[in-house]
């Protein structure tokens, strides 16, 4: 039953990203109209290129992961009900790919709460846990504030677009053709890009993601982080580049700003965790904010005029969002494996599965070269692209921005560098060294269905590291709609071997040469050195002559990040104590207990005064409620007054 | 053709005279301090001797301890075929600009910090993590630094850089300036030179880089010995060619190759001398220290970056 329902879940995935891809690499806007909906408000589909992309992202990551979900499921079998799981499995990836089809305002909104209510029930799925209930209900709270401003944002295009009077303006086709005031254009993107904002795990909105992503099972953590992140970004672009389509630069500031500040600080909280799913969802804060940062780049050369660089840009945003669907896809179906395979989350009780997950490790250490924007693999080739967009911004003519961009390359140039470390721990604390907590001779490879969905992200992770000129022209249509300019004669000038975004003399990459490069001179030094080779012994470990080493002294999470912990340390809450005890003899300690706790701040500065607002509100409220009957006659009463003289007014 | 013999010449040379210069640091250092020097070719003798031993290899060793210092030795190669040593008229620098150069140096770090910890000591642990930790600081400055060069010149190919730095018409600018500064800076830091890391010190408190490789031995520590003397080699032929790319050849022949060679050699030895005076004139740092030295080389470039944004 599991196989199947996953495996047609998998076709019907593979299904819509093909045309997606079609609809896509064609640009050809497919519509129709279904009859369902409400009387005289049916539910309008339309299949263009952006939505087209989108399915691609969405059908192909739920693709693998259907494929990884028929051996992941099978590890609850005898524990708990799996029904409710494949149901809201199947729901939740039909819901995101009904959000990217969605044509008016009405379908668009279900799709999206039909997605968010799945996803919601897919956390709770371990629902014993008070932790989960809890991250739950932040999720759902989150959810739907955002899913309020989106409202209230399509109800003032809605509005403006045939007036306030009638329901004809809740299409988009005919958003698309109203003209809005810039006032009220601005109110309307700051509301959707709240919204989407929210659901994205945008930071300052992103306190859920965190709780929320490690608790759901690990194929539901791949989705979530993967794709359903993506359809905040798909509503950011469909509303921007759509529906609005004419804007100021400083709607790019804004994106550009947040996404900067989301991605320096997603990193820096990733870098402090030790629970590895949660390292991983704040990991996809941190490349949202990279998307934010390409899209916000794009919004503001489109705004001034610059076609080519917001083609530019934009496809590095689109090729973020692709790569990120793939490796963070990756990295939790590796995470997963792990926690089936050892039951734990905390990587300070691992090491040393490489040798009895000779497959998974190598899969996962893919997905952290990838995420860590190394060549040749596939988050490299799009974060050299924003970097690229960057370089082409001295031909703003905005003196702001250009004293804004340095500082923005910058911070990009140091998220970069410090996902590598977040990503050298991940690795090297859960899969070398030797295991911290004991005998791990019971802990096995994964089945053959979870080997080859982490496989095939795998292999996608590669291609599109290795072929990036592929990527560009199959988006050319799509980017020539937003931006204005293709990119895809100048990019692939030299071939298809080599991409050259602007002009082959003013920066070019080749992936595949790296690639190869690197693997020939392997081989040649490999076979000059085995020519004759000198013999290797297998030894204890020298560790400069000390002696009585324990698996306990090897460095784990807390104290790789020690370092950075010292030097970023203000920007969080840390509470670091600790307690030795020194009896019987106050010189020799018997026992050190070191205790650290590292809080996120925006939770105390954001979040707890709405919350501690709305309680002592609802306590204020609570007080008109007395249980007597004659006090809420009273209430009607003096109601019905009020609007009488109201009305008589 | 003509561009494929450099190509082939300038990867023979990364390998065969990046001992050399390392022993020419030695060597100017011993001088500088008073001792007697080892001589030039020490580095060569210890290469062969290294290869010719066998390897002890750590119990639970797995593939990535291994295969990680084929990969250093191949990415350091890698990254010679596109930095412009003898001549612009590279067939393979469209392969990597400036940026992947950066990318190329971070894959080999990331695999160098991945095997420190591989084997499982508390030493290989804290070398990866310090090494990642100087690696976070020291990248972005890095990218900042070639940033501002490469809008000065409008282009991130390394080629394409030292053609308009050297070309006629081109002036100087404070900007440059300032990413040069940061330039050394970071050089000394990917390095592991003083005062960042003590590349002559096995001393586990003061040792970075040294403690990820401790538990190397024979023809895998020879391999990583000679790419980190590669590395230094080549950071020297970057800030050559970004900053300094008079003498290398622009026209596609073989005629000015023994010129451009000459020059080479002398900024090396300069260049060599000027580490030696850095090296002899500071004291290593602590590594908590080391956040300001890292820090102010990221504030360089990133001002020298603003100064091109306001100034220029």
């Amino acid at each position: 039953m599991i196989t199947l329902s996953f495996y047609s879940a998998a076709a019907a995935s593979l299904l819509a990203a093909v045309s997606g891809m079609l609809a896509a690499n064609s640009g050809i806007a497919e519509q129709s109209i279904l009859p369902i909906g409400l009387p005289d408000l049916p539910f309008h589909l339309r299949l263009d290129a952006l939505s087209g992309f989108f399915m691609t992202v969405i059908g192909l990551l739920s693709f693998f992961v259907s494929i990884y979900s028929v051996g992941y499921v099978k590890g609850f079998i005898g524990s708990r009900p799996v029904t409710r799981l494949i149901v809201f499995y199947c729901i939740f990836i039909a819901g995101m790919f009904m959000v990217a089809l969605a044509d008016d305002a009405l379908f668009f909104l279900v799709s999206w709460e039909v997605m968010a209510a799945a996803s919601y029930f897919l956390v709770m799925f371990e629902d014993e846990k008070t932790a989960n209930r809890r991250a739950a209900f932040l999720y759902m709270v989150v959810a739907h504030v955002g899913a309020i401003a989106i409202l209230l944002s399509f109800g003032v295009m809605a509005g403006l677009s045939a007036g306030f009077e009638n329901f004809s303006g809740f299409t988009f086709d005919a958003m698309r053709q109203a003209e809005f005031p810039v006032r009220w254009a601005t109110a309307a993107f700051l509301l959707a890009f709240f919204g989407f904002a929210a659901k994205a795990g945008a930071i300052p909105l992103h306190v859920w993601l965190p709780d929320a992503h490690p608790v759901a099972p690990s194929n539901i953590s791949a989705l979530m982080s993967g794709v359903m992140l993506k359809t905040a970004i798909y509503g950011m672009l469909r509303v921007t580049f759509d529906l609005i389509s004419s804007f100021p630069w400083w709607w790019g500031a804004i994106v550009l700003t947040i996404g900067l500040l989301s991605a320096v600080m997603g990193v820096l909280y990733a870098l402090m965790q030790h629970d590895l799913k949660r390292l991983l969802a704040y990991s996809s804060v941190e490349n949202i904010g990279i998307i934010l940062t390409g899209i916000g780049l794009a919004m503001i050369f489109v705004s001034f005029n610059l076609p080519v660089m917001a083609a530019l840009a934009m496809t590095a945003a689109l090729y973020h969002t692709l790569n990120h669907a793939m490796f963070k896809g990756l990295l939790f179906m590796g995470a997963g494996a792990v926690l089936h395979a050892t039951h734990k989350r905390d990587m300070d009780e691992m090491g040393g599965l490489i040798h009895r997950m000779p497959w998974t490790a190598a899969l996962f250490l893919i997905g952290c070269i990838s995420i860590s924007a190394l060549p040749p693999f596939n988050g490299f080739v799009s974060e050299w692209l924003t970097f690229q967009a960057f370089l082409l911004s001295p031909s703003l003519p905005n003196q702001i921005m250009k004293l804004f961009m340095p500082m923005a390359a910058a911070l990009l140039a140091l998220t970069a560098a410090l996902v590598a470390v977040a990503f050298v721990k991940v690795f090297g604390v859960t899969f070398l060294g030797h295991n911290r907590s004991g005998d791990i001779s019971h802990v096995h490879e994964v089945d053959r269905h979870m080997r080859a969905g982490m496989i095939m992200s795998a292999v996608a992770c590669l291609a599109l590291g290795i072929l990036p000129s592929l990527f560009i022209g199959w988006t050319d249509i799509l980017i020539e709609q937003m931006a204005g300019a293709r990119l895809s004669t100048s990019a692939s000038a030299g071939g298809w071997l080599w991409l050259t975004p602007i002009a082959p003399e003013r920066a070019s990459y080749s992936g595949f040469m790296v690639f190869a490069g690197i693997l020939a001179v392997y081989g040649i030094v490999y076979a000059i050195l085995h020519v004759n080779p000198g013999k290797i012994r297998r030894g204890a470990i020298w560790d400069c002559g000390f002696e009585k080493l324990t698996n306990r002294m090897q460095y784990n999470s807390v104290s790789f990040s020690m370092p950075i912990r010292r030097i970023f340390g203000f920007l969080f809450f840390i509470k670091e104590d600790v307690q030795i005890t020194k009896a019987p003899h106050p010189v020799f300690p018997v026992k050190l207990h070191y205790y650290l706790r590292i809080r996120d701040r925006f939770w105390f500065w954001l979040y707890m005064p709405v919350s501690k607002a709305a309680f002592w509100v609802s306590r204020k409220v609570g007080r008109l409620q007395q249980g007597r009957i004659q006090v809420y006659l009273i209430y009607s009463f003096l109601t019905i007054i009020v609007l009488l003289l109201v009305k008589s007014l | 053709m003509n561009g494929s013999i450099v190509e082939i010449l300038q990867i023979v040379i990364l390998i065969g005279l990046a001992p050399a210069f390392a022993g020419w640091i030695k060597v100017v250092k011993c001088r500088m301090q008073g001792r007697t020097s080892p001589g030039l070719f020490r580095p060569y003798r210890d290469l062969a001797k290294l290869f010719s031993k066998d390897i002890v290899l750590a119990e639970n060793a797995s593939w990535i301890f291994r295969f990680t210092p084929y990969l250093v030795f191949g990415t350091v190669i890698i990254a010679g075929a596109v930095v412009p040593m003898l001549s612009t008229n590279l067939p393979l620098s469209l392969t990597a600009d400036a940026i992947v150069l950066v990318g190329l140096f971070g894959i080999a770090r990331f695999f160098t910090a991945l095997a420190g910890m591989d084997i499982g000591t508390a030493f290989g642990g804290m070398g990866s993590s310090r090494e990642m930790m100087v690696a976070s600081l020291a990248e972005p400055a890095m990218l900042m630094a070639i940033f501002t060069v490469s809008l000065l010149c409008g282009s991130t190919s390394l080629s394409g850089i030292a053609g308009t730095v050297s070309g006629a018409g081109f002036i100087a600018k404070p900007s440059l300036a300032f990413a040069f500064f940061a330039f050394v800076l970071i050089a000394l830091a990917e390095n592991g030179r003083i005062p960042v890391d003590n590349p002559a010190t096995h001393l586990e408190l003061t040792m970075l880089h040294e403690a990820m490789i401790l538990e190397y031995s024979g023809r895998h520590l020879a391999l990583i010995e000679w790419a980190g003397m590669m590395k230094l080699f080549l950071f020297m032929a970057i800030g050559s060619a970004l900053f300094f790319p008079f003498g290398i050849d622009a026209a596609d022949n073989i005629s000015g190759i023994p010129q451009a060679f000459v020059f080479l050699v002398v900024k090396l030895g300069a260049a060599g001398v000027v580490l030696v005076l850095i090296e002899t004139g500071l004291a290593k740092m602590r590594l908590f220290r080391l956040t300001e030295f890292l820090g102010s080389a990221f504030l360089m470039a990133t001002l020298g970056m603003l100064s091109f944004f306001i100034l220029e």
